[in-house]
Protein backbone atom coordinates (compact mmCIF):
# COMPACT_ATOMS: atom_id res chain seq x y z
CA UNK A 1 0.00 0.00 0.00
CA UNK A 2 1.24 3.47 -0.83
CA UNK A 3 0.18 4.67 2.64
CA UNK A 4 3.33 3.14 4.09
CA UNK A 5 5.54 5.07 1.67
CA UNK A 6 3.57 8.25 2.29
CA UNK A 7 3.90 7.82 6.05
CA UNK A 8 7.66 7.43 5.66
CA UNK A 9 7.67 10.58 3.58
CA UNK A 10 5.76 12.44 6.32
CA UNK A 11 8.20 11.29 8.99
CA UNK A 12 11.28 12.05 6.86
CA UNK A 13 9.93 15.48 5.91
CA UNK A 14 9.17 16.52 9.48
CA UNK A 15 12.33 14.98 10.93
CA UNK A 16 14.42 16.74 8.30
CA UNK A 17 12.69 20.05 8.93
CA UNK A 18 13.05 19.73 12.69
CA UNK A 19 16.78 19.42 12.18
CA UNK A 20 17.54 16.90 14.92
CA UNK A 21 15.08 18.12 17.57
CA UNK A 22 12.38 15.88 18.99
CA UNK A 23 8.87 16.25 17.65
CA UNK A 24 5.85 15.36 19.79
CA UNK A 25 2.94 16.18 17.56
CA UNK A 26 2.28 16.28 13.84
CA UNK A 27 -0.83 17.73 12.24
CA UNK A 28 -1.71 16.27 8.88
CA UNK A 29 -4.45 17.46 6.56
CA UNK A 30 -6.08 14.89 4.27
CA UNK A 31 -8.92 15.60 1.87
CA UNK A 32 -11.72 13.07 1.76
CA UNK A 33 -10.96 12.47 -1.95
CA UNK A 34 -7.16 12.53 -1.69
CA UNK A 35 -6.91 8.84 -2.48
CA UNK A 36 -5.31 8.12 0.88
CA UNK A 37 -6.67 5.85 3.60
CA UNK A 38 -6.14 7.81 6.79
CA UNK A 39 -6.62 4.68 8.93
CA UNK A 40 -3.67 3.09 7.19
CA UNK A 41 -1.49 6.18 7.71
CA UNK A 42 -2.41 6.26 11.41
CA UNK A 43 -1.72 2.53 11.63
CA UNK A 44 1.76 2.83 10.10
CA UNK A 45 2.78 6.01 11.85
CA UNK A 46 4.03 4.68 15.20
CA UNK A 47 6.12 1.97 13.60
CA UNK A 48 7.60 4.30 10.98
CA UNK A 49 8.36 6.99 13.60
CA UNK A 50 10.21 4.55 15.82
CA UNK A 51 13.89 5.38 16.05
CA UNK A 52 13.40 8.84 14.49
CA UNK A 53 12.89 12.31 15.98
CA UNK A 54 9.16 11.57 15.83
CA UNK A 55 9.22 8.46 18.01
CA UNK A 56 6.21 8.49 20.32
CA UNK A 57 4.71 11.55 18.63
CA UNK A 58 0.97 12.00 18.28
CA UNK A 59 -0.38 12.17 14.72
CA UNK A 60 -3.45 14.34 14.36
CA UNK A 61 -5.31 13.92 11.08
CA UNK A 62 -7.73 16.62 9.96
CA UNK A 63 -10.10 15.67 7.18
CA UNK A 64 -11.02 18.25 4.58
CA UNK A 65 -14.46 17.98 3.00
CA UNK A 66 -14.39 17.63 -0.78
CA UNK A 67 -16.22 20.40 -2.58
CA UNK A 68 -16.68 20.91 -6.29
CA UNK A 69 -18.09 23.42 -8.73
CA UNK A 70 -20.21 22.38 -11.66
CA UNK A 71 -18.74 23.51 -14.96
CA UNK A 72 -22.21 23.58 -16.52
CA UNK A 73 -24.34 25.52 -14.01
CA UNK A 74 -21.74 26.87 -11.60
CA UNK A 75 -23.28 25.34 -8.47
CA UNK A 76 -20.97 24.38 -5.60
CA UNK A 77 -21.59 21.19 -3.66
CA UNK A 78 -20.04 18.49 -1.47
CA UNK A 79 -18.65 15.55 -3.43
CA UNK A 80 -19.10 12.10 -1.96
CA UNK A 81 -17.03 10.56 -4.74
CA UNK A 82 -14.92 11.85 -7.62
CA UNK A 83 -17.84 11.17 -9.92
CA UNK A 84 -20.74 12.55 -7.88
CA UNK A 85 -22.86 14.52 -10.32
CA UNK A 86 -24.14 18.04 -9.77
CA UNK A 87 -27.85 18.42 -8.96
CA UNK A 88 -28.28 19.60 -12.57
CA UNK A 89 -27.13 16.18 -13.76
CA UNK A 90 -23.70 17.18 -15.07
CA UNK A 91 -20.66 15.08 -14.25
CA UNK A 92 -18.33 17.83 -15.40
CA UNK A 93 -17.21 19.06 -12.00
CA UNK A 94 -14.14 21.04 -11.06
CA UNK A 95 -12.62 19.91 -7.76
CA UNK A 96 -12.19 22.79 -5.29
CA UNK A 97 -11.11 20.98 -2.14
CA UNK A 98 -10.67 17.38 -1.06
CA UNK A 99 -7.33 16.47 -2.65
CA UNK A 100 -5.21 17.85 0.23
CA UNK A 101 -2.36 15.77 1.58
CA UNK A 102 -0.29 18.19 3.60
CA UNK A 103 1.67 18.42 6.81
CA UNK A 104 0.20 21.55 8.39
CA UNK A 105 2.46 21.85 11.42
CA UNK A 106 4.45 20.02 14.04
CA UNK A 107 5.24 20.66 17.68
CA UNK A 108 8.76 20.65 19.09
CA UNK A 109 9.48 18.63 22.23
CA UNK A 110 9.79 15.14 23.69
CA UNK A 111 6.53 13.14 23.72
CA UNK A 112 4.19 13.96 26.63
CA UNK A 113 4.43 10.44 28.01
CA UNK A 114 8.24 10.57 28.11
CA UNK A 115 8.21 14.02 29.72
CA UNK A 116 5.80 12.83 32.46
CA UNK A 117 7.99 9.80 33.02
CA UNK A 118 10.96 12.04 33.62
CA UNK A 119 9.03 14.27 36.05
CA UNK A 120 7.86 11.37 38.23
CA UNK B 1 13.76 3.37 2.16
CA UNK B 2 16.84 4.68 3.86
CA UNK B 3 16.81 2.79 7.15
CA UNK B 4 18.69 5.46 9.03
CA UNK B 5 16.49 8.44 8.40
CA UNK B 6 13.29 6.77 7.22
CA UNK B 7 13.25 8.61 3.93
CA UNK B 8 11.97 6.66 0.96
CA UNK B 9 14.74 7.10 -1.58
CA UNK B 10 14.12 3.96 -3.58
CA UNK B 11 17.05 2.06 -2.07
CA UNK B 12 15.58 -1.28 -3.13
CA UNK B 13 14.86 -0.21 -6.66
CA UNK B 14 17.08 -1.51 -9.44
CA UNK B 15 17.47 0.01 -12.87
CA UNK B 16 18.70 -2.10 -15.78
CA UNK B 17 19.62 -0.79 -19.19
CA UNK B 18 18.62 -3.72 -21.37
CA UNK B 19 19.79 -2.01 -24.51
CA UNK B 20 23.33 -1.47 -23.23
CA UNK B 21 23.91 -5.10 -22.39
CA UNK B 22 21.77 -5.63 -19.35
CA UNK B 23 24.17 -4.86 -16.53
CA UNK B 24 22.04 -4.35 -13.45
CA UNK B 25 22.90 -1.31 -11.47
CA UNK B 26 21.97 -1.12 -7.83
CA UNK B 27 19.80 1.91 -7.33
CA UNK B 28 19.36 3.90 -4.19
CA UNK B 29 22.20 5.95 -2.98
CA UNK B 30 23.82 6.90 -6.25
CA UNK B 31 22.10 10.26 -6.04
CA UNK B 32 24.28 11.51 -3.25
CA UNK B 33 24.70 15.05 -4.58
CA UNK B 34 21.06 15.71 -3.78
CA UNK B 35 20.47 13.53 -0.77
CA UNK B 36 23.26 13.94 1.71
CA UNK B 37 23.51 10.68 3.61
CA UNK B 38 25.65 11.68 6.49
CA UNK B 39 23.45 10.86 9.43
CA UNK B 40 25.43 12.76 11.98
CA UNK B 41 22.64 14.59 13.83
CA UNK B 42 24.86 17.61 14.21
CA UNK B 43 24.97 17.91 10.46
CA UNK B 44 22.13 19.11 8.42
CA UNK B 45 20.26 16.32 6.69
CA UNK B 46 19.67 17.73 3.27
CA UNK B 47 16.52 16.77 1.38
CA UNK B 48 15.03 18.08 -1.80
CA UNK B 49 11.86 19.26 -0.12
CA UNK B 50 12.06 22.79 -1.34
CA UNK B 51 11.55 24.31 2.07
CA UNK B 52 13.97 26.26 4.18
CA UNK B 53 15.18 24.83 7.42
CA UNK B 54 15.07 27.91 9.58
CA UNK B 55 16.08 26.01 12.70
CA UNK B 56 19.69 26.27 11.66
CA UNK B 57 19.78 29.68 13.24
CA UNK B 58 16.82 29.72 15.62
CA UNK B 59 16.51 27.79 18.84
CA UNK B 60 12.88 27.06 19.49
CA UNK B 61 11.68 26.01 22.95
CA UNK B 62 9.63 22.87 23.58
CA UNK B 63 5.99 23.35 22.76
CA UNK B 64 6.70 25.57 19.78
CA UNK B 65 4.37 24.79 16.90
CA UNK B 66 6.16 25.06 13.57
CA UNK B 67 3.92 25.76 10.58
CA UNK B 68 5.02 23.63 7.66
CA UNK B 69 2.09 23.61 5.17
CA UNK B 70 3.93 21.25 2.88
CA UNK B 71 2.44 18.64 0.58
CA UNK B 72 3.51 15.12 1.44
CA UNK B 73 4.09 14.64 -2.27
CA UNK B 74 6.17 17.80 -2.61
CA UNK B 75 9.46 16.02 -3.12
CA UNK B 76 8.07 13.79 -5.86
CA UNK B 77 6.24 16.71 -7.46
CA UNK B 78 9.45 18.75 -7.63
CA UNK B 79 11.41 15.93 -9.21
CA UNK B 80 8.53 15.36 -11.65
CA UNK B 81 8.59 19.04 -12.59
CA UNK B 82 12.29 18.73 -13.25
CA UNK B 83 11.72 15.70 -15.47
CA UNK B 84 9.00 17.60 -17.31
CA UNK B 85 11.31 20.55 -17.96
CA UNK B 86 13.97 18.14 -19.16
CA UNK B 87 11.52 16.52 -21.60
CA UNK B 88 10.28 19.89 -22.79
CA UNK B 89 13.80 21.15 -23.37
CA UNK B 90 14.28 18.23 -25.75
CA UNK B 91 10.74 18.37 -27.17
CA UNK B 92 10.24 14.80 -26.04
CA UNK B 93 6.67 13.58 -25.61
CA UNK B 94 6.40 11.42 -22.50
CA UNK B 95 3.36 9.22 -21.86
CA UNK B 96 2.74 7.29 -18.63
CA UNK B 97 0.72 4.10 -19.22
CA UNK B 98 -1.26 2.82 -16.28
CA UNK B 99 -3.63 -0.11 -15.85
CA UNK B 100 -4.53 -3.09 -13.71
CA UNK B 101 -2.11 -6.01 -14.02
CA UNK B 102 -2.56 -7.74 -17.35
CA UNK B 103 -4.71 -5.18 -19.15
CA UNK B 104 -2.30 -5.35 -22.09
CA UNK B 105 0.19 -2.49 -21.67
CA UNK B 106 3.26 -4.42 -22.81
CA UNK B 107 1.44 -6.06 -25.72
CA UNK B 108 0.24 -2.62 -26.78
CA UNK B 109 3.75 -1.17 -26.57
CA UNK B 110 5.27 -4.09 -28.51
CA UNK B 111 2.82 -3.64 -31.35
CA UNK B 112 3.10 0.13 -31.26
CA UNK B 113 6.89 -0.08 -31.62
CA UNK B 114 6.59 -2.52 -34.51
CA UNK B 115 3.86 -0.65 -36.38
CA UNK B 116 4.59 3.00 -35.61
CA UNK B 117 8.30 2.83 -34.87
CA UNK B 118 9.08 4.41 -38.21
CA UNK B 119 6.96 7.47 -37.36
CA UNK B 120 8.32 8.04 -33.86
CA UNK B 121 11.57 7.27 -32.12
CA UNK B 122 10.10 5.33 -29.21
CA UNK B 123 12.10 4.85 -26.03
CA UNK B 124 10.60 2.82 -23.21
CA UNK B 125 10.87 2.75 -19.43
CA UNK B 126 9.39 -0.48 -18.04
CA UNK B 127 8.24 -0.62 -14.43
CA UNK B 128 7.57 -3.91 -12.64
CA UNK B 129 8.12 -5.09 -9.11
CA UNK B 130 10.35 -7.92 -10.35
CA UNK B 131 11.72 -9.52 -13.56
CA UNK B 132 12.96 -7.94 -16.77
CA UNK B 133 10.44 -9.94 -18.83
CA UNK B 134 8.49 -6.96 -20.08
CA UNK B 135 11.71 -5.06 -20.81
CA UNK B 136 12.98 -8.01 -22.85
CA UNK B 137 9.74 -8.05 -24.83
CA UNK B 138 10.19 -4.36 -25.64
CA UNK B 139 13.80 -4.87 -26.64
CA UNK B 140 12.76 -7.70 -28.93
CA UNK B 141 10.19 -5.37 -30.47
CA UNK B 142 13.04 -3.03 -31.35
CA UNK B 143 13.05 -0.05 -28.99
CA UNK B 144 15.71 1.09 -26.52
CA UNK B 145 14.45 0.17 -23.06
CA UNK B 146 15.39 0.54 -19.41
CA UNK B 147 13.77 -1.79 -16.89
CA UNK B 148 12.98 -0.52 -13.40
CA UNK B 149 12.27 -3.12 -10.73
CA UNK B 150 10.62 -1.53 -7.73
CA UNK B 151 10.98 -4.51 -5.38
CA UNK B 152 8.14 -4.07 -2.91
CA UNK B 153 7.17 -0.70 -4.41
CA UNK B 154 3.76 -0.67 -6.05
CA UNK B 155 4.30 2.33 -8.34
CA UNK B 156 7.00 4.34 -10.12
CA UNK B 157 8.22 7.61 -8.65
CA UNK B 158 9.76 10.63 -10.33
CA UNK B 159 13.28 10.01 -9.04
CA UNK B 160 13.28 6.52 -10.59
CA UNK B 161 12.37 8.07 -13.93
CA UNK B 162 15.15 10.64 -13.57
CA UNK B 163 17.66 7.85 -13.00
CA UNK B 164 16.25 5.74 -15.83
CA UNK B 165 16.51 8.71 -18.21
CA UNK B 166 20.20 8.95 -17.44
CA UNK B 167 20.52 5.42 -18.83
CA UNK B 168 18.01 5.70 -21.64
CA UNK B 169 19.27 9.04 -23.00
CA UNK B 170 16.30 9.61 -25.34
CA UNK B 171 17.14 11.98 -28.22
CA UNK B 172 15.53 15.23 -29.32
CA UNK B 173 11.86 14.84 -30.36
CA UNK B 174 11.68 11.18 -29.40
CA UNK B 175 8.67 9.67 -27.61
CA UNK B 176 9.23 8.18 -24.16
CA UNK B 177 6.64 5.58 -23.16
CA UNK B 178 6.59 4.64 -19.48
CA UNK B 179 4.85 1.41 -18.52
CA UNK B 180 3.93 1.88 -14.88
CA UNK B 181 3.55 -0.96 -12.41
CA UNK B 182 0.21 -2.72 -12.97
CA UNK B 183 -1.87 -0.97 -10.29
CA UNK B 184 -4.73 1.48 -10.59
CA UNK B 185 -4.37 2.98 -7.13
CA UNK B 186 -1.17 4.85 -6.32
CA UNK B 187 0.24 5.63 -9.79
CA UNK B 188 -2.52 8.26 -9.81
CA UNK B 189 -0.80 10.12 -6.96
CA UNK B 190 2.75 10.06 -8.28
CA UNK B 191 3.48 12.47 -11.10
CA UNK B 192 6.44 11.27 -13.15
CA UNK B 193 6.82 14.35 -15.32
CA UNK B 194 4.82 12.88 -18.21
CA UNK B 195 2.79 15.05 -20.59
CA UNK B 196 -0.20 12.69 -20.30
CA UNK B 197 -1.30 9.59 -18.49
CA UNK B 198 -2.87 6.90 -20.66
CA UNK B 199 -5.14 4.47 -18.80
CA UNK B 200 -5.59 1.03 -20.34
CA UNK B 201 -8.63 -1.00 -19.32
CA UNK B 202 -9.48 -4.35 -20.86
CA UNK B 203 -12.96 -5.67 -21.53
CA UNK B 204 -12.33 -8.68 -19.30
CA UNK B 205 -12.21 -6.44 -16.23
CA UNK B 206 -15.84 -5.50 -15.83
CA UNK B 207 -17.79 -2.43 -16.93
CA UNK B 208 -17.35 -0.49 -13.70
CA UNK B 209 -13.55 -0.21 -13.57
CA UNK B 210 -13.62 3.55 -13.98
CA UNK B 211 -16.10 3.90 -11.12
CA UNK B 212 -13.98 1.74 -8.84
CA UNK B 213 -10.73 3.62 -9.57
CA UNK B 214 -11.88 7.15 -10.38
CA UNK B 215 -8.59 8.83 -9.39
CA UNK B 216 -6.68 6.98 -12.06
CA UNK B 217 -9.21 7.55 -14.79
CA UNK B 218 -9.62 11.21 -13.90
CA UNK B 219 -5.88 11.70 -14.21
CA UNK B 220 -5.82 10.21 -17.72
CA UNK B 221 -5.97 12.22 -20.94
CA UNK B 222 -6.66 9.07 -22.93
CA UNK B 223 -8.42 5.84 -22.01
CA UNK B 224 -7.72 2.81 -24.20
CA UNK B 225 -10.37 0.11 -23.95
CA UNK B 226 -8.33 -2.95 -24.91
CA UNK B 227 -9.02 -6.57 -25.93
CA UNK B 228 -12.11 -5.69 -27.94
CA UNK B 229 -11.38 -8.81 -30.04
CA UNK B 230 -12.74 -10.78 -27.09
CA UNK B 231 -16.12 -9.05 -27.03
CA UNK B 232 -17.95 -11.81 -28.95
CA UNK B 233 -16.93 -14.28 -26.26
CA UNK B 234 -17.88 -12.20 -23.24
CA UNK B 235 -20.95 -10.91 -21.54
CA UNK B 236 -19.62 -7.40 -21.46
CA UNK B 237 -21.70 -4.27 -21.85
CA UNK B 238 -19.36 -2.02 -23.82
CA UNK B 239 -21.80 0.90 -23.80
CA UNK B 240 -22.07 0.77 -20.02
CA UNK B 241 -18.28 0.66 -19.75
CA UNK B 242 -17.94 3.71 -22.02
CA UNK B 243 -20.69 5.57 -20.13
CA UNK B 244 -18.90 4.93 -16.84
CA UNK B 245 -15.63 6.23 -18.23
CA UNK B 246 -17.40 9.30 -19.58
CA UNK B 247 -19.00 9.89 -16.17
CA UNK B 248 -15.68 9.84 -14.33
CA UNK B 249 -13.64 11.70 -16.91
CA UNK B 250 -15.82 13.71 -19.28
CA UNK B 251 -12.89 15.29 -21.14
CA UNK B 252 -10.61 12.32 -21.78
CA UNK B 253 -10.30 10.80 -25.23
CA UNK B 254 -11.49 7.19 -25.38
CA UNK B 255 -10.41 4.66 -28.02
CA UNK B 256 -11.40 1.01 -28.46
CA UNK B 257 -8.49 -1.18 -29.47
CA UNK B 258 -7.12 -4.69 -29.62
CA UNK B 259 -3.40 -4.95 -29.00
CA UNK B 260 -3.35 -8.49 -30.39
CA UNK B 261 -5.34 -8.03 -33.61
CA UNK B 262 -4.39 -4.40 -34.13
CA UNK B 263 -8.01 -3.25 -34.39
CA UNK B 264 -8.37 0.45 -33.62
CA UNK B 265 -4.66 1.03 -33.18
CA UNK B 266 -4.48 3.45 -36.11
CA UNK B 267 -6.42 5.94 -34.00
CA UNK B 268 -3.94 5.44 -31.14
CA UNK B 269 -0.99 6.14 -33.45
CA UNK B 270 -2.76 9.23 -34.73
CA UNK B 271 -3.37 10.33 -31.15
CA UNK B 272 0.35 10.04 -30.41
CA UNK B 273 1.22 11.94 -33.59
CA UNK B 274 -1.25 14.72 -32.75
CA UNK B 275 0.11 14.95 -29.19
CA UNK B 276 3.64 15.16 -30.53
CA UNK B 277 2.74 17.96 -32.89
CA UNK B 278 0.99 19.97 -30.17
CA UNK B 279 3.76 19.36 -27.68
CA UNK B 280 6.51 20.33 -30.09
CA UNK B 281 4.63 23.47 -31.10
CA UNK B 282 4.30 24.44 -27.43
CA UNK B 283 7.95 23.72 -26.80
CA UNK B 284 8.93 25.85 -29.78
CA UNK B 285 7.16 28.95 -28.52
CA UNK B 286 9.79 31.38 -27.27
CA UNK B 287 9.59 33.29 -24.00
CA UNK B 288 6.95 31.39 -22.16
CA UNK B 289 6.81 29.67 -18.83
CA UNK B 290 5.49 26.29 -19.90
CA UNK B 291 7.13 23.75 -22.20
CA UNK B 292 10.14 25.25 -23.85
CA UNK B 293 10.88 27.75 -21.11
CA UNK B 294 14.00 25.77 -20.41
CA UNK B 295 14.58 24.85 -24.01
CA UNK B 296 17.86 23.11 -24.45
CA UNK B 297 18.51 23.34 -20.75
CA UNK B 298 21.37 20.94 -20.28
CA UNK B 299 20.65 20.00 -16.70
CA UNK B 300 20.36 16.25 -16.31
CA UNK B 301 17.21 15.09 -14.57
CA UNK B 302 19.22 12.73 -12.43
CA UNK B 303 18.18 13.19 -8.83
N1 LIG C 1 -7.28 -11.27 -26.60
C1 LIG C 1 -6.45 -10.29 -26.27
N2 LIG C 1 -5.48 -10.53 -25.38
C2 LIG C 1 -4.64 -9.52 -25.08
C3 LIG C 1 -4.74 -8.23 -25.67
N3 LIG C 1 -3.78 -7.45 -25.16
C4 LIG C 1 -3.09 -8.21 -24.31
N4 LIG C 1 -3.59 -9.45 -24.25
C5 LIG C 1 -3.13 -10.58 -23.45
O1 LIG C 1 -3.26 -10.23 -22.08
C6 LIG C 1 -2.19 -10.79 -21.32
C7 LIG C 1 -1.48 -9.69 -20.55
O2 LIG C 1 -0.92 -8.77 -21.47
P1 LIG C 1 0.32 -7.84 -21.10
O3 LIG C 1 0.58 -7.01 -22.31
O4 LIG C 1 1.44 -8.63 -20.56
O5 LIG C 1 -0.34 -6.97 -19.96
P2 LIG C 1 0.33 -5.85 -19.04
O6 LIG C 1 -0.69 -4.79 -18.82
O7 LIG C 1 1.63 -5.43 -19.62
O8 LIG C 1 0.57 -6.67 -17.70
P3 LIG C 1 1.47 -6.27 -16.42
O9 LIG C 1 2.74 -5.67 -16.96
O10 LIG C 1 1.66 -7.57 -15.74
O11 LIG C 1 0.65 -5.31 -15.64
C8 LIG C 1 -1.27 -11.49 -22.32
O12 LIG C 1 -1.56 -12.84 -22.31
C9 LIG C 1 -1.65 -10.83 -23.63
O13 LIG C 1 -1.44 -11.68 -24.73
C10 LIG C 1 -5.81 -8.02 -26.62
O14 LIG C 1 -6.01 -6.94 -27.18
N5 LIG C 1 -6.62 -9.10 -26.87
MG1 LIG D 1 3.53 -5.35 -18.72
ZN1 LIG E 1 13.41 18.57 4.52
ZN1 LIG F 1 -24.64 21.78 -12.37
ZN1 LIG G 1 18.43 9.32 4.22
ZN1 LIG H 1 2.24 2.41 -4.72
Amino acid sequence: MHELGLTREIVAMVAGHAGGRRVRRVVLEVGTLAGVMTDAVAFCFDAVAEGTALEGAVLEIRRVEARGRCRRCGAEFVRETLHSPCACGSFDVEGLTGAELRVLSYEIGAPEAAAEGQGA
Amino acid sequence: MCETCGCSDGARTTITNLTAGGAARAGGHDHAPVHDHVHDPARHHRHEHGHDHPHDHVHLPDGTVVELQESVLAKNDQLAARNRAWFDGREILCLNLVSSPGAGKTTLLERTIREAGARHRFHVIEGDQATANDGERIRAAGAPVVQINTGTGCHLEADMIARALGELAPPFRSVVLIENVGNLVCPALFDLGERSKVAVVSVTEGEDKALKYPHMFQAADLVLVNKIDLLPHLRFDLDACLANIRMVTPHADVLQVSATTGAGLGAWYDWIAARCAVHQALCDLPDRDGPGARRGGGEKPTA
